[in-house]
């Protein structure tokens, strides 16, 4: 581990000034992450710039009926919020599927949406990887696949994107609120993370500098009727083989609106729209259902050891979305 | 028959002596004992699997401020030449596997030493990697015995003939991966050279077998090298020899002396330093005649060894013992591969060989229609088959109506994929286990009276099993005192000589020389001795495996679920019941056949160690990658044990009970699985793809 200087920053304008006194700086939150790539050699910053403690720990209600969460709030304390489990229990779900108990009295909302990928080729300094070193190749691809992208990945990048929390927001249309050199600005949750094109070793739209400070949830009401549904061989403390967030508005026995989201399959959490599309409208049925996970799932590759993960989103969405709405209806 | 002892303390469930200590954190492991002003090693390892070092260049690690050494073959110590060449390390510029040792930087800090290591520049001669396992390789070898010193091939009578014409057949392949140890407590070695003296505390399963590997090794005279262990995290058979990290931290304080030198693995490399379970694949014949009596056992193993140094996991071994069969076959075929050296794993042989074996032999049920423990029941033998001596207790048939009882066997319906809950398909499997019981040569203790108490010393060692207390048990009844008044001394190599803890024979060797040296001290002292009065004694030699095959044998139950939508594996229930002979503990013993099988569960449902054939290394090599089992994977988990005392092995009447819980352990929740969901699945792990409807 290399030597690096600290500072906790005391507001958000000093924590972007620190940034931007050094291009090796990173912003610390619980650190559950950027540490242990301190230790592998994956990260070698000269500066941490603590946010962790910035004003930033709150979950305060929206005028609107939405809520804002703090980019500082604990991901254990966010699933322990009332309003969230009884408005958005999709997040609160997918929260709780993530990590130990230890890791989410640590992590941060905003320091969960910046993890980086677990693909074991990036976190090994002495394999190839583009995500770590552009143009060093990537080892994925023809080798250990089995966590790997089936949808939206590229020549260059095979790597998931791991967080459960981030798939949960994903289905809840959140808006993350950012802070940076040029001032603030919000960016969809959906177009906040990035698919790796030829540029894997960007995971997100966000500038040098920019901070997350909050997110967003907009006030979706029938997100109530919203779940999370993780798949994984061992039952807790295990990233996602694949996941599924979802919400249902169900009106007169039919699906008036609906959001799905789903982890493990691809750089980004996936918005499965099209999925969605030929839902709307539609009397909930399980053959329905089927038809809309293969829609969305048409495009899907597999590498040498991922194709399994295909047919297992498929029942995954089959089943998510029938637990919320055949057994309720 | 031996002159069993009478129990008093034995057989209650004495607290941990040492559990206060361990839950308040005051039990100093290796890595613990304070130190005055300690330098932090981190090793430099190889990143090609085959080749050589051409350069090894420390100049940037040497600037490092608060770097006090870098060590590489240039300007290491030299070794004396040992058989295991595993050790041999920093001595020549060949490299046998991705991880090998190859330097060492020594610093202030452990973040120094880490960094420095990473600034070593080395620039290698590499050769093609050859690390891919397959049973139609054509350099497969025999090797000339497999571990544990038997025969590598038997065979007796006429297999194949029997098996062609056996009415029933089971002809399959059954593989285990590539499984590494993780206790808890990383290896970890702490060393210091004062006075041409060189102390070890090292986190290590045996004290003299480290002592007795690496005094010669250094050079050393073996009063100028002493090893202390006084508390293991788990060891589970890595710690049961010392490994190349040990030589590594030993030669770092030969040149900084009087200087303590820290080591403490990181999980990343524990998968290449300190050894694994091979992966292995079992070629299972078994014929039988319509009732189910076996005609025939045909085992056939293809496992790894390393090019560097040969590990032969003696996997057919169990399935020469386990079943009467007129006919059997066994054979053990290795390819040498550019890995890391393979190693003790939990039951080495047994473990895996068993999920073979029992997994066929539900097979077999299935084909002649017959409930899978009665066709166990029907296949017992009052004599091990390939000794033909009679074994010194066996109730395999007890273990399998217990537990059968237990587990509500009774009413189950044979036919797969009947019960479903919801999503889930619910099914339950059995399997039997076995272990051979051991007592090692090469024990002795030492009793010393004093103020009314008495001081047992053995070098044994605690590796969280309970020795601290089954130790102080049995010495208290061969003393015939209250267990209160046993001052035990253990884990030190300065203490009268002991076998390494393994082979699950701790209890039976270091209990057999405690009782002997009792009765000495007995025979010398009477009843009151003299204060100071003082006996040593060794654990007799032993010829009851020339008149009796000692060995234990188990039955397991398993429930498990399997999600028919997503393939996920649960497993709600097991139990264990185990013929072992006396038990010492029931409190110790009922968390070390619990934690077997749990260790099973582990087995059959996430552990695989996944090699990159490309480049030789193991890419899940940590324990968010490597899965282990989870508190929520474990249920209701439960073993008991027949009750008996088995009087031909040894006075306390014991057998051993380290091993035997993992065994049979995964073939009772594969077959599980497939009375669940009508998939056989012959590999592990038992992972959602192999049950998903594509």
């Amino acid at each position: 581990m290399r030597p690096f200087d600290y500072r906790r920053a005391g507001d958000v304008d000093e924590a972007i000034a620190l940034m931007g006194t050094s291009p090796t700086a990173r912003y610390l939150g619980g650190g559950t992450n950027l540490v242990d790539h301190m230790r592998l050699g994956l990260e070698t910053p000269d500066l941490l710039v603590d946010v962790s403690r910035l004003p930033l720990a709150d979950i305060e209600d929206l005028p609107d009926g939405g809520l804002r969460i703090g980019a500082a709030v604990r991901n254990s304390d966010l699933a322990a919020d009332r309003r969230v489990r009884e408005r958005y229990p999709a997040l609160s779900r997918a929260l709780l599927a993530g990590a130990s108990g230890q890791l989410r009295n640590l992590a941060t909302t905003g320091g969960n949406l910046l993890q980086r990928t677990r693909c074991p080729y990036f976190q090994d300094v002495t394999t190839p990887c583009n995500k770590r070193e552009p143009g060093s190749g990537c080892s994925a691809i023809e080798g250990h696949s089995r966590n790997h992208a089936i949808l939206g990945a590229s020549d260059a990048c095979v790597a998931v994107h791991p967080s459960d929390m981030a798939v949960g927001l994903l289905a809840l249309d959140a808006v993350v609120r950012v802070h940076g050199p040029g001032g603030e600005r919000t960016i969809t949750i959906d177009d906040l993370h990035r698919l790796p094109g030829e540029h894997p070793e960007r995971d997100t739209v966000l500038e040098p500098g920019e901070l997350i400070t909050a997110v967003d949830l907009p006030p979706t009401p029938f997100a109530r009727r919203s779940t999370y549904r993780k798949v994984r061989e061992r039952a807790s403390f295990a990233f996602a083989l694949v996941s599924v967030a979802a919400a249902v508005d169900l009106h007169e026995g039919r699906i008036a609106d609906v959001r799905i989201a789903c982890g493990g399959i691809a750089h980004k959490p996936w918005r499965a729209r099209r999925a969605e599309e030929m839902l709307v409208s539609e009397v909930p049925d399980e053959a329905l259902f089927e038809r809309a996970a293969r829609a969305e799932l048409d495009e899907a590759r597999a590498l040498r050891d991922n194709g399994f993960k295909i047919p297992l989103l498929r029942h995954t969405m089959v089943a998510t979305l029938r637990d919320l709405t055949l057994e309720t209806s | 028959m031996t002159d069993t002892l009478t129990a008093h303390s034995m057989g209650t469930p004495l607290v941990r002596q040492d559990a206060m200590a361990k839950v308040t954190g005051m039990a100093p492991y290796a890595y613990d004992h304070r130190q005055d002003d300690p330098a932090y090693l981190h090793p430099v390892q190889a990143t090609i699997a085959r080749g050589r070092v051409v350069q090894i260049d420390t100049t940037a690690a040497d600037e490092l401020d608060g770097v006090l050494l870098t060590l590489t073959r240039h300007n290491a110590p030299r070794l004396a030449e040992s058989e295991d060449t595993e050790m041999h390390i920093l001595q020549h510029d060949e490299v046998a596997f991705r991880g090998q040792l190859i330097g060492a930087v020594v610093a202030r800090t452990p973040e120094i030493a880490r960094e420095a290591a990473a600034l070593v520049r080395v620039t290698y001669e590499e050769e093609a990697t050859d690390a891919r396992l397959s049973a139609d390789r054509e350099d497969l070898y025999r090797p000339e015995q497999v571990n544990g010193g038997f025969e590598t091939d038997t065979d007796t009578g006429g297999v194949d003939a029997a098996l062609a014409s056996s009415a029933v057949q089971v002809d399959q392949t059954y593989t285990t991966p590539m499984e590494h140890n993780n206790p808890m407590e990383p290896h970890t070695t702490v060393a210091l050279w004062q006075d041409e003296h060189l102390t070890l505390w090292d986190s290590i399963q045996g004290v003299h077998a480290a002592h007795t590997a690496l005094a010669p090794l250094l050079r050393l005279e073996p009063e100028q090298l002493r090893v202390i262990t006084p508390f293991v995290g788990g060891g589970f058979g890595s710690k049961g020899k010392p490994h190349s990290h040990e030589v590594l931290a030993a030669m770092a304080a030969m040149r900084l002396p009087g200087r303590a030198v820290k080591l403490a693995l990181t999980r990343q490399q524990m998968f290449t330093l300190v050894g694994y379970r091979t992966p292995t694949i079992n070629h299972v014949r078994l014929g039988a005649d319509r009732d189910g009596r076996l005609q025939a056992i045909s085992h056939e193993v293809v496992e790894q060894t390393a090019r560097l140094y040969e590990f032969a996991e003696q996997t057919a071994v169990p399935s020469r013992t386990v079943y009467a069969a007129p006919h059997r076959r066994t054979s053990h075929r290795l390819a040498t591969l550019d890995v890391p050296v393979p190693f003790w794993m939990r039951a080495p042989g047994e473990c895996p060989g068993m999920h073979a074996l029992e997994v066929a032999m539900d097979e077999l049920a299935i084909a002649c229609d017959l409930d899978p423990v009665e066709l166990r029941v029907r296949n017992d033998t009052a004599t091990d088959p390939e000794t033909g001596l009679p074994f010194t207790h066996r109730d395999l048939v007890g273990c399998l109506r217990e537990g059968a009882d237990r587990f509500g066997w009774a009413d189950r319906d044979p036919r797969p994929r009947q019960r479903r809950e919801g999503d889930w398909l619910v099914g339950t499997g059995v399997a039997a286990s076995t272990y051979p019981a051991m007592s090692m040569p090469g024990n002795t203790a030492r009793i010393r009276y004093g103020l009314g108490r008495y001081t047992v010393e053995i070098g044994a060692v605690d590796i969280g099993t309970g020795t601290w207390t089954a130790l102080a048990q049995i010495a208290a009844d061969a003393l015939e005192c209250p267990v209160g008044h046993i001052d035990l001394r253990i884990g030190d190599s300065d203490l009268p000589q002991a076998t390494v803890e393994g082979g699950s024979s701790g209890i039976a060797s270091w209990g057999g020389a405690v009782v002997a040296a009792a009765r000495a001290f007995r025979a010398e002292h009477g009843r009151l001795p003299a204060e100071w009065a003082q006996t040593e004694a060794e654990l007799p030699e032993s010829d009851v495996t020339q008149r009796f095959a000692p060995h234990s044998f188990g039955a397991q139950f398993a429930q498990v679920r399997v999600n028919a939508r997503t393939g996920e594996v649960r497993v709600p229930r097991m139990l264990g019941v185990f013929s072992v002979g006396r038990i010492v503990n029931p409190r110790t013993a009922h968390s070390q056949l619990t934690g077997g099988m749990v260790m099973g569960l582990s087995m059959a449902l996430h552990e695989h160690s996944v090699m990159d054939e490309r480049w030789g290394h193991v890419v899940n090599h940590d324990l968010a990658g490597y899965h282990i089992a989870s508190h929520a994977d474990v249920c209701d988990v439960d073993a008991i044990w027949l009750d008996e005392v088995d009087e031909h092995l040894n006075p306390m009447g014991t057998r051993g009970i380290g091993e035997i819980g993992i065994v049979g352990a995964a073939a009772a929740i594969a077959n599980a699985t497939f009375h669940a969901t009508g998939v056989r699945v012959r590999g592990l792990p038992l992972t959602p793809e192999h049950f998903l409807d594509h």
